[in-house]
């Protein structure tokens, strides 16, 4: 969903990487309190398959192909604010790099693939947290689940953009329409996609997935009363 | 199954290298969500030109490379160990440090 130099209009850019200037700011000082000398390593590995995913784009319909976003997955296993440092990352080098988004949309594309994937797939995978059983086998499909809801959220937000500052005279119902519904397919490989990577994870090494670790904490207690008991 | 950081760091960089070094010639080519509505809806025409169209890596392909698979491979190669170094050297900067935490 990498959008192009000439799809939105010059303050609208202007204005989306603004955003994305103060979000990538916040995201620099809340992911110190994420990374310490055991995670930190892992995060620039979480961005390198991010940007190898994004490589692989899958059919989702006639004609029409779609590619993991992945903000559900960094911030699920390295935590919201590091994962937004990852996918920044990945756009400033796809951008630059591989001419792959525009760079005046550079703004746009940290925003609706980096900032909303990221806040939504967070949200949504937090509150499962919540309300589902505090289990380690809960966090690989509430990951699905955050993934498959953030791309639909993604392609809505551009949407509202385009309305703002598109370049194109366009019926905002039909363009919605097109947007969300293609998205809601791309959406479904986005969540097989992290719920296999963060459930390989989870196999081996729980305790370095960053969602993981509040279920991991209440499990340690478990044990901990377990033995007061004895 | 338990493994050390190390192997699963190690397990990490060889997905990422394979995917995009290798799988990622597989990856279907038709046009993004994205790009298909726009032409599908008719405002395609309104994308710019990329300024950085003429690099040497633009469009996944490494333009200095004649061969289809090793040029896209070899770019997803330096894409995959471009964003490591970059996200990996920011977020070790940004890192707590164990120690002086532990001894306050």
């Amino acid at each position: 969903m990498h959008v192009p130099d000439g799809f939105l209009d010059a303050p609208t850019s202007v204005a989306t990487g603004v955003v994305a200037a103060v979000a990538v700011g916040v995201a620099l000082r809340g992911a110190r309190r994420e990374l310490d000398d055991r995670t930190a390593p892992l995060a620039g590995l979480v961005a390198a398959f991010i940007f190898a995913t994004q490589m692989l784009n899958f059919p989702v319909a006639s004609g029409t192909s779609g590619h993991l976003l992945g903000g559900a997955l960094a911030a699920i296993l390295v935590g919201p604010f590091t994962g937004l440092l990852c996918m920044a990352t990945v756009f400033l080098v796809q951008s630059l790099l591989f001419a792959d988004g525009g760079i005046t949309a550079l703004g746009t594309n940290i925003d609706l693939m980096g900032v909303v994937t990221v806040l939504v797939g967070w949200s949504v995978f937090k509150a499962l947290q919540t309300v589902l059983p505090k289990r380690l086998s809960m966090v690989a499909p509430s990951a699905g689940i955050a993934a498959l809801v953030s791309v639909p959220a993604s392609a809505a937000v551009f949407v509202l953009l385009y309305a703002v500052g598109g370049t194109a005279d366009l019926s905002l119902s039909t363009l919605a329409t097109a947007m969300i519904g293609v998205h809601v397919l791309v959406g479904i490989g986005e969540a097989v996609i992290t719920f296999l990577a963060v459930g390989s994870i989870v196999a081996v090494r729980p305790d370095l997935v960053y969602g993981a670790r509040p279920v991991l904490e209440t499990r340690e207690l478990q044990i901990r009363t377990a033995r007061a008991a004895t | 199954m338990r493994a050390s950081t190390k192997v699963v760091a190690a397990g990490l960089l060889l997905v990422a290298l394979v995917l995009a070094g290798v799988v990622s010639y597989y990856a279907d080519s038709s046009p993004d969500g994205l790009n298909k509505v726009a032409q599908d809806k008719g405002f395609s025409d309104t994308e710019k030109e990329h300024a950085a169209g003429d690099g040497p890596f633009a469009g996944y392909e490494s333009s200095f490379i004649d061969d289809g698979r090793l040029s896209g491979g070899f770019a997803g190669v330096v894409g995959v160990l471009l964003v490591l170094g970059l996200a990996g050297g920011l977020t070790y900067a940004v890192r707590r440090r164990e120690p002086s935490d532990d001894r306050t």
